[in-house]
């Protein structure tokens, strides 16, 4: 299994390469030198002067060597300073936010597993009833609902007209005189409009895929031979089929964490949620370029993280993998 | 595409419901200016937020401007959109397959080592990091959402390449000495064109909900240009007073999405029922 492990994270490191190489090269298309916003609006700054500045960034290097001086930076995980108004370090921007970006992910990814695997197999059992039929209605229309959209009726209808759930942010004003427990409730309470949400997004695929598994695998050999030694179909289906037919589901689980983590731009906006989503729309608009590639660079990190998981997961799972 | 795929499409309802849709749409899009009600930009102060009534059927917005106007003057620039992008997506990701496919070796690892890395990336991300060093434009719009929409095309077309080029009419175009050109466009690229075309359906429905979702956000199409996701902007901004500025774009942007999926799966489904599916 280790060596699985390590196979597996060597496999990373082209992949890695890669990405990174993909990064600075979106980065220089910006228009101009980054260092332009310092000397641009300042008079004084005399053409030596922004020599010299531009050496301090090792922007007068050729683009390979700026590239290798960049790529030694990011294995440290240094990212550079932000270009808004309180110049901190990109990367202690994007780690203060990224676990509740990370919380309403695993949270909506665990929601998604729970709904769509009854729904699919559910649909795959009774194939053709009326229930099978109302689930592909949903499953067509959820496909074609935008999300943000959802989120906007469900924000007038819970939010505004019912007055059930806030629509804003993660914590109410008075949070912190709430007791712990109230406190969680009202943490909670802000939750469930955008997990809901960005778990929608993922429904109708999940339980699609898994109503197809189920499919076939109820018509091999080894569920006739279940079936034929006289087991109850409870048991064929539960203990036999739904085993096997949940297998290729932890690989899809791992392909949605891009979708996932690109829809947390869209729902942390909409919900003023203060995650990475949020900062990198709020970056986008202020063209804050080093936390723009900053958090660009998480994402594709993140997405080789969810996909080695679900990996050892699936490896763990079916033994076939581990020795092949 | 021969009479049986007209045959088994036309027995498919749901397939004949998308096309519905479809057509629907490209109607109301061609015929805009004789359909709109109002001028899509013609403010009226006296009417600002006014609800949907017999003069308004889809009320008004901020600006006292008619919404179902500026809704039958967005069809069109969402299809512009979709098909646009949809194209540019379409042309790289044939291309690239084709060649991936039909070379294999060190061309076919270099190409789907870059597939794999373009992967890596949440295309929303790759989007708005893009839009952050251009103008949010109609035309760069479109160009993004292609340049970062081509990776699974390039993956179906390798795939159909790969299984092609072993076949005997290939075998025998190569026999009688056709260029490499000549087999990849004449006699490959078109047993491929079935599945480029179910990809093409279903691509254009998700560059349209991409669209939308940018010019939600205020980076897509800009206003005054109508399009339904600014409209929805507008919505959320007013979401306590408005309704129906949040509900009618969306519900256009789920049919259109609908029928273009719906479309996409029946054409799928008609050319091949082997490949249904379940």
């Amino acid at each position: 299994m280790l060596r699985y492990i390590l196979k597996r994270l060597l496999f990373m490191i082209p992949l890695l390469i890669g990405i990174s190489i993909i990064c600075f090269f979106v980065m220089h298309l910006a228009p101009g030198l980054p260092t332009d916003l310092e000397t641009q609006m300042n008079p004084r700054a005399s053409a030596e002067a922004r020599e010299r500045l531009k050496a301090l960034y090792d922007l007068d290097k050729p683009l390979h060597q700026q590239y290798l001086i960049w790529a030694k930076k990011l294995l440290v995980f240094d990212l550079g300073t932000s270009f808004s108004a309180d110049h901190r370090p990109v990367a202690e921007k994007i780690m203060e936010r990224l676990p509740i970006t990370i919380t309403l992910n695993v949270l909506s990814l665990l929601l998604i597993f729970v709904i769509a695997i009854p729904l699919g197999v559910l649909s795959a059992v009774h194939q053709d009833t009326l229930f099978d039929r109302i689930t592909s209605i949903f499953v067509f229309v959820g496909f074609a609902t935008p999300t943000f959209w959802l989120a906007l009726l469900l924000m007038i209808f819970f939010g505004i007209q019912l007055g059930w759930l806030p629509v804003s942010g993660i914590r109410s004003l008075n949070y912190e005189y709430l007791p712990p427990g109230a406190a969680l409730l009202d943490f909670g309470k802000h939750l469930i409009l955008p997990v809901f949400l960005s778990a929608f997004g993922g429904l109708a695929g999940l339980s699609r895929y898994m109503r197809a598994n189920m499919l076939e695998v109820i018509r091999q050999d080894y569920i006739m031979t279940a079936r034929a030694k006289g087991l109850s179909e409870r048991a064929v289906i539960y203990r036999h089929a739904l085993r096997n037919a949940l297998l290729p589901v932890i690989t899809i689980l791992g392909l949605s964490v891009p979708g996932l983590i690109g829809g947390s731009v869209i729902f942390e906006t909409i919900f003023a949620i203060p995650g990475m989503g949020q900062l990198f729309y709020m970056s986008v608009m202020a063209r804050d370029y080093p936390t723009v590639m900053g958090i660009l660079f998480s994402g594709a990190i993140l997405t080789l993280i969810g996909n080695l998981l679900a990996d050892v997961c699936y490896a763990l799972a079916d033994p076939r993998i581990r020795v092949s | 595409m021969g009479k049986d795929f007209w045959r088994r499409f036309r027995k498919n309802r749901l397939a004949l419901a998308g096309s519905v849709l479809v057509l629907f749409l490209f109607f109301v899009s061609l015929l805009a200016p004789w359909l709109a009600p109002y001028d899509p930009n013609a403010i009226d102060l006296k009417n600002i937020l006014a609800p949907p009534s017999a003069e308004h059927w889809f009320g008004t917005d901020q600006l006292g401007r008619d919404v179902c106007s500026r809704m039958i003057w967005g069809a069109g620039i969402s299809l512009k959109v979709g098909f646009v992008a949809t194209g540019i997506a379409i042309l790289i990701g044939t291309i690239l397959g084709a060649v991936s496919g039909y070379y294999g070796g060190w061309v076919d690892s270099v190409i789907m080592r870059f597939v794999d890395i373009m992967l890596c990336f949440p295309t929303f991300f790759l989007i708005l990091a893009v839009i952050a060093l251009l103008e949010p434009s109609i035309w760069n719009i479109m160009i993004i959402i292609g340049i970062t929409g081509w990776m699974g095309i390039t993956r179906l077309v390798r795939a159909d390449f790969i299984s092609l080029k072993e076949r005997d009419f290939i075998l025998a175009a190569r026999a009688i000495g056709a260029s490499d050109m000549r087999i990849i466009f004449g006699h490959m690229l078109p047993n491929a064109m079935a599945s480029i075309l179910v990809t093409a359906t279903l691509g254009v429905a998700g560059a349209i909900l991409t669209e939308s979702a940018l010019s939600f956000l205020g980076i897509g199409v800009q206003p005054p240009t109508p399009s339904w996701g600014n409209i929805l902007t507008a919505g959320k901004d007013n979401i306590d007073i408005a309704w129906w500025l949040s509900l009618y774009p969306g519900l256009a942007i789920l049919l259109t999405v609908l029928g273009y999926n719906l479309l996409g799966e029946g054409i799928r489904d008609s050319l091949d029922p082997r490949l249904r599916r379940r």
